[in-house]
């Protein structure tokens, strides 16, 4: 994969963007000037990551925004991965966009459980709708943030669906009652119970039997 | 399979029955009926859907009126408003939280009044089953009298449901629902 882009880049110059020299010429400069929030970095499939100290997460955007070899003046999207294994359980990642330099990168901020990082509308407001949705599906809390509420799930619902320890089929579903003549909530009860698929192929390398299977053999 | 002994038959060849009709109306100059047949007929060639287009579903739902199919040749209209529409095409997947809405909808429209699930996601869930936040098809909030099947059906099949639909209409033959 690699190769392959690295000699797409070499074949067409002109509309090529960062060669990995260039990007690891450009960690090298914002990690060289932002010590105190750079833990590390390093080049992958031809993107850049930074590895950011959650505490000074703003401090670093605002540099990328404002420093004239970077001027990442768009933000993209946030997000988050949860690793239930990690003590840093979620990681709160950030995409930037600089149209000046025609190049992007991406920010990875490691935070605890119980632990808040700052929000950035402050400098990009359309942050604002995309911690809401981090806040939403992880319960990731965002300090400084002016209106921090859900934004995706239904009014009154209880827990982070994205999190790893959230249930598939969550905890409430709906009915209208017509005694009430009102939709109620009701705990969850599977008409079908759950069902964990596998994503073998039957043609390939699937090994358990199948209902029928033993016909073939017998002919 | 035994001897089928439902309803679900062709019927009297229809046209025997127009030319019947024709040669009745150029004869006396007028019909003889049950008011239940005229409203009832009535109600079938005046389906004014509510959209309630909810997703992909929508698509095919657009489909079905435009040209090809062209829908409003059976006297079907699109309405804006509940208080003017007869069916209600729930076309895609109803999560938890458009459920409340949906039924709000269905209650503002005037009777009598018929509802037309669209797609696996209304009819029971469909890929979202399993979901925490999908309501595990829309008969669960609204009565569903018409299912059609698929992901997404085809403007075919949809037409085809409203064709049965405008069947089950006729065929209930009373006037209040």
């Amino acid at each position: 994969m690699q190769e392959r882009r690295a000699s797409k880049r070499t074949d067409d110059k002109d509309t090529a963007d960062m060669s990995d020299e260039a990007l690891k010429v450009l960690g090298d400069h914002i990690a060289s000037r932002r010590t105190d929030c750079v833990v590390s970095w390093h080049v992958t499939l031809g993107e850049l990551t930074i590895e950011a100290a959650p505490a000074s997460i703003a401090g670093l955007i605002e540099f990328l925004k404002a420093d004239g070899s970077c001027r990442y003046t768009q933000l993209i999207d946030i997000t988050a991965v949860d690793h239930p294994e990690r003590e840093k359980r979620f990681t709160i990642v950030y995409h930037l966009l600089s149209m000046h330099q025609n190049q992007r990168v991406r920010i990875h901020a490691a935070v605890r459980e119980d632990e808040s990082i700052a929000s950035i509308t402050e400098l990009f407001p359309n942050a604002n709708w995309y911690e809401r949705e981090v806040f939403d599906m992880f319960g990731v809390l965002f300090s400084g943030h002016p209106d921090l509420r859900r934004i995706l799930t239904d009014y009154g619902f209880r827990g982070h669906p994205l999190r790893k320890d959230f249930p598939t089929s969550g905890y409430v579903e709906l009915r209208y009652d017509e005694v009430q003549k009102r939709v109620v909530y009701e705990p969850v009860k599977l008409v079908h119970d759950y069902r964990q698929y596998d994503y073998l192929s039957p043609w390939e390398g699937a090994k358990y039997i199948l209902p029928g299977d033993e016909k073939g053999e017998e002919a | 399979m035994g001897v089928s002994t439902s309803l679900n038959d062709a019927g009297a060849d229809k046209e025997v029955a127009t030319r019947a009709l024709a040669k009745e109306v150029s004869d006396k100059g007028f019909l003889v009926t049950s008011t239940a047949d005229v409203i009832n007929w009535a109600r079938t060639g005046s389906l004014h859907w509510m959209t309630f287009g909810l997703a992909c579903c929508a698509i095919e739902m657009i489909h079905v009126s435009m040209p090809r199919y062209d829908l409003e040749r059976f006297g079907t209209a699109p309405r804006a408003s509940p208080r003017q529409s007869d069916l209600m095409i729930v076309a895609g997947t109803l999560t938890n939280k458009m459920a409340p809405a949906l039924r709000k909808v269905y209650d503002q429209m005037p009777e009598p009044r018929y509802v037309l699930s669209m797609g696996s996601c209304a009819n029971g869930g469909g890929y979202y089953h399993y979901s925490y936040s999908v309501v595990r098809g829309v008969d669960r909030i609204v009565p569903v009298d018409v299912y059609v099947p698929g992901c997404p059906p085809t403007a075919e099949a949809l037409l085809y449901g409203i064709l049965q639909m405008q069947r089950k209409i006729r065929r209930l033959g009373t006037i209040t629902r």
